[in-house]
């Protein structure tokens, strides 16, 4: 073995990094040095990720890579969590890229739908972002990365901004196994306001001609939000959150979550929850929070992105949320992720669920992914420590005193029928038609039936833990599922059973009168009420505005 | 053209709606509006619902069957304009408007 | 953390029509007219598919108002975004000829509105021009005629010009009033010329502020049913003249108007222009400072 060589991949970089040189490229790259700065350090067949997220993304390395000549650089291999703007697309239709793993596809899954069915994408997998992360340092590792920053120094320190979303586990995999990290930054600076990335990891930077974009994904007008949300996060407050005493939690990004928040400081604290619930939680700053943190119920917050519009109120209150020496949240989805994980609750909502309890937000047109729910939306078995809400759902669910393994409670919060009268419930996945037609070897399924333990609808809330046996958590599916036709077909005297245990609850068996549900109960009815909340910190885009 | 369905449930309750004609919600995407009249209807309760969603008759008649078993009550006219509402708004809109003529 | 919580007390722009009436009159006074149970329905919808509202998507009736007698009419934004149909047109021209007829101390239109109702097309663009007649001849009986607009549609196409055929107009900051929606002058002149889906501006230059701060607006109030009903209290029994003299002078102001400000892309421009030296905070003011701020710096009805 003595005449093998180590240091193959060291040797490459170093190569690819002398091309760039006699190109005339320093660490330093103008914009319309781009094209050239990819030619010389691209092979074909790289593995490649050019950041994209929830919030921002390198769309402009993306657009220049889309137009390099596809002689040149073909069947690249993107390992990226998010591709949810056209150009991330662009490249495999110019014949550039070729092979995709990946975790979100949001707006362009009909588009992606597509190109795999015509063979211009090969999928390896859709991932869940901690395993996509993870293979990062395994088998996944990019050879060339693009990451998308504030700013940067001429020395190529890093800033990424309060998004930092992505980036350290793209960084530190690509850096740390001789690949070639290329910043995108909005501006150059004399000096970064923090060093996310410190200059001997990053290769080059590229000024961009314009800002990276941003997409303010996570801000829900309460202005929206209806009266049956507001019954159901009536429903989970009273049902789920103050029989558990659920301090640790996630939420999911949707209007019937962002109602719960809403009515944190006034149902939940004229039920004298405050302090008890929703003191911890992984999420990011959705602009509906600030009313719970302003009258107290949030002690701490972790955030995997950050959210347009909220940076000077974050900054302003960094007890609760993670800020940087410079005042500017630190983001960090990785982390995020995992600690959202190993937390005591997930809810959020879905688009389908069938009799097993097992949903997916994948219909039979689109390919999109799960984004960070199945992540958060499972039962941790690696978890040791105890909680009160981790034990009673294992005595739940086992029958037993002193249950030899703790329960984390994955909510799904669902109205039996979405708008246009599709109901929510059915007895088959589109999933699996999905995995037919795309040849997958599993079914696209968000969230496990055996996984979940409470499913809220207006009708009621099935709690899977309390059922024994598939019987049983069928007909608790049912009872919960309404005037939809799986619902229309439960067993009257079973679901009687199961509610006389517990297993399915009314609004009325848990002192809910529905006539109640309205939307005087919401601590913020629109969005100057947020900012009015914030005391003027919260600055939203222009497109929430309507003064 | 909107879907005209028409129900007629015989109750057993006669006697306790005395007050005038009311009306709740509004008919808008995904809403109804519920008129709701004390009529002489022999001891039914009759209900109309004209919709523009296709193909929910089935859904109206388990929704309307279940009303009617928790609000027995006779000689009452209920006229129901739909823009697609989910069950869960119909009934919502339903207790809203039985409140306003019981006292429930 | 505060020590008061600023919940939210109850929002003009979120009650539905009935609620808006039942907010602002006497409580227990109002009679309707044409009610839901008459069932004058549109005879057009049903042929596109389209539900029909028993009202028609308007609500007139008689009422007191602070012990005065007064009519109200209310368009229902849920139903068709207020737009203007055969009926529902025909019960606010009907309700102004009534007023002119039996002299109360205002009518109070509370406008929500897209405009004309497409579906109707020409039976909705005649009851417009109906209704702008019978507010002329409303007020030419000497009954003052209010127009109140806060609500989330706001007044636009044919009920604006309905709107500034009124006495007063009465806004909140929430309200919008213009001839052409945003989309429309988009469609028409392109994103670059004006981004409908930038609603800050939309504001800025349809908004309550910016049209109290031109005169088009008599009284800015803030989103509380109870503040409209101060102001229009204040309003009843006064009747503007409506002659030669002022429509010349109306149309000399405007024409200045038109000369100041008519090269300005934004609202913040002419606000500028105005004398307000920091323009882009006033859209952030809540109304009483904002009050405090323009006092003497906006423009006013010739």
């Amino acid at each position: 073995m003595n005449d093998m060589s180590w240091g193959t991949l060291a040797d490459d970089k170093a190569a690819r990094l002398d091309e760039a040189a006699r190109n005339g490229l320093g660490k330093i790259v103008a914009a319309d040095q781009a094209e050239t700065l990819l030619v010389s350090v691209l092979r074909p067949n790289d593995r490649i990720c050019i950041e994209g997220n929830n919030q921002k993304h390198a769309d402009f390395i993306s657009e220049v890579l889309s137009d390099v000549d596809p002689e040149v650089i073909h069947d690249l291999h993107v390992v990226q969590s998010n591709l949810a703007l056209p150009q991330h697309l662009d490249l495999f239709e110019h014949g550039v890229a070729k092979r995709l793993d990946f975790c979100y596809a949001g707006p362009q899954g009909i588009r992606m739908a597509q190109l795999i069915e015509d063979g211009v994408i090969e999928i390896g997998a859709i991932h869940t972002y901690l395993e996509l992360y993870a293979r990062y340092f395994v088998d996944l590792t990019p050879r060339v990365s693009v990451v998308a920053v504030e700013a940067a120094d001429r020395e190529g320190n890093l800033y990424t901004g309060p998004n930092t979303e992505d980036t350290p586990p793209i960084v530190e995999a690509t850096a740390f196994k001789s690949g070639i990290v290329i910043a995108q930054a909005n501006r150059i600076v004399d000096r970064v306001p923090r060093v996310d990335v410190p200059a001997d990891w990053t290769d080059f930077v590229v000024e961009a001609p314009r800002p990276h974009y941003i997409e303010p994904i996570f801000t829900r007008d309460p202005a929206a939000i209806t009266e049956i949300q507001i019954l159901m996060a009536m429903m989970v407050i009273r049902g789920i959150y103050e029989p558990y005493g659920i301090q640790r939690l996630n939420h999911g990004i949707g209007f019937g979550t962002a109602a719960i928040e809403l009515i944190l400081p006034t149902y939940a604290r004229d039920l004298g929850l405050l302090g008890k619930i929703c003191n911890y939680m992984s999420v990011n700053p959705c602009p509906t929070l600030i009313p719970a943190l302003e009258s107290g119920f949030i002690t701490s917050i972790h955030s995997a992105g950050s959210e347009l519009g909220m940076e000077d109120y974050v900054a302003a209150r960094s007890d609760v949320f993670f800020c940087g020496p410079d005042g500017s949240l630190r983001s960090n989805r990785a982390f995020c992720q995992l600690a959202g994980h190993f937390s005591d609750l997930f809810i959020g909502s879905t688009l389908q669920i069938d009799t097993a309890g097992n949903s997916s937000t994948a219909t039979s047109d689109r390919i999109t992914g799960f984004g960070g729910a199945p992540n958060f939306g499972c039962d941790s078995r690696a978890r040791r420590h105890a909680s009160d809400p981790f034990l009673q759902a294992a005595r739940e669910e086992t029958g037993q005193e002193s249950p030899q393994r703790g329960r984390k409670l994955v909510v799904q919060l669902v109205e039996t029928f979405r708008e246009g009268g599709q109901p929510v419930f059915t007895e088959r996945l589109d999933a699996w038609d999905i995995q037919k037609r795309f040849g997958m070897d599993l079914p696209p399924i968000m969230i496990h039936g055996d996984d979940v333990t409470h499913i809220v609808t207006e009708e009621g809330i099935a709690n899977l833990l309390l059922c024994r046996g598939p019987d049983e958590r069928e007909q608790a599916i049912r009872a919960v599922a309404g005037y939809t036709e799986v619902g229309r077909r439960r067993d009257p005297k079973r679901v009687a059973d199961l509610r006389r245990r517990g297993a399915v609850r009314y609004p009325s068996d848990i002192g809910i009168d529905t006539r109640l549900a309205s939307r005087s109960l919401l601590a913020a009815r629109s969005v100057r009420d947020l900012v009015r909340w914030s005391g003027g910190l919260y600055d939203p885009p222009a497109r929430f505005r309507n003064w | 053209m909107t879907t005209l369905l028409e129900f007629e449930f015989d109750n057993v309750k006669r006697g306790n709606t005395r007050r005038a004609a009311q009306i709740v919600g509004v008919v808008g995407s995904g809403q109804l509006e519920v008129l709701i009249e004390p009529a002489e209807l022999d001891g039914k309760c009759e209900i109309v619902v004209e919709t523009s969603a296709q193909g929910f008759d089935e859904i109206w008649r388990s929704v309307l069957d279940d009303f009617a078993a928790q609000y027995p009550v006779a000689d009452l006219r209920i006229s129901i304009n739909d823009g697609g509402a989910t069950p869960a708004v119909v009934n919502l809109r339903l207790q809203q408007a039985i409140a306003e003529v019981l006292d429930v | 953390m505060s020590d008061v919580l600023p919940i939210p007390q109850e929002s003009y722009l979120e009650l539905s029509a009935r609620q808006r009436i039942a907010r602002i009159c006497d409580k227990g006074t109002f009679t309707e007219i044409c009610g839901p149970e008459a069932r004058r329905k549109s005879p057009h919808l049903a042929t596109f598919g389209m539900p029909s509202a028993f009202d028609d998507g308007l609500i007139v009736g008689e009422a007191r108002l602070d012990g005065r007698n007064i009519m109200v009419a209310a368009q229902e934004g849920a139903f068709m975004g207020g737009a203007v149909g055969e009926v529902h047109g025909a019960k606010l021209t009907g309700l102004l000829l009534r007023a002119a007829d039996r002299a109360p101390d205002a009518v109070v239109i509370l406008a929500d509105s897209g405009g004309v109702r497409l579906h109707e097309a020409n039976a909705g663009l005649v009851a417009v021009g109906e209704i702008q007649r019978a507010i002329f001849t409303a007020r030419d009986a000497g009954v003052p005629v209010i127009a109140v607009i806060g609500s989330a549609n706001g007044c636009y196409g044919g009920m604006s010009i309905a709107a500034r055929s009124c006495d007063w107009v009465v806004m909140s900051g929430e309200g919008r009033l213009s001839v052409s929606g945003p989309e429309v002058i988009e469609s028409a002149q392109g994103a670059g010329e004006f981004d409908a889906r930038d609603r800050a501006l939309v504001w800025r230059t349809m908004g309550g502020r910016h049209r109290y701060l031109m005169g088009d607006a008599d009284r800015l109030v803030a989103d509380d049913p109870g503040a409209f009903r101060s102001e229009i209290v204040s309003l009843l029994g006064q009747s503007r003249a409506i002659t030669l003299e002022t429509l010349r002078a109306r149309n000399t102001e405007l024409k200045q108007r038109i000369d100041t400000f008519g090269a300005a892309r934004d609202g913040t421009e002419i606000w500028q222009a105005m004398g307000h030296s920091d323009p882009w905070r006033l859209p952030e003011l809540e109304p009483d400072p904002f009050q405090a701020a323009v006092d003497g710096k906006r423009r006013k009805r010739a």
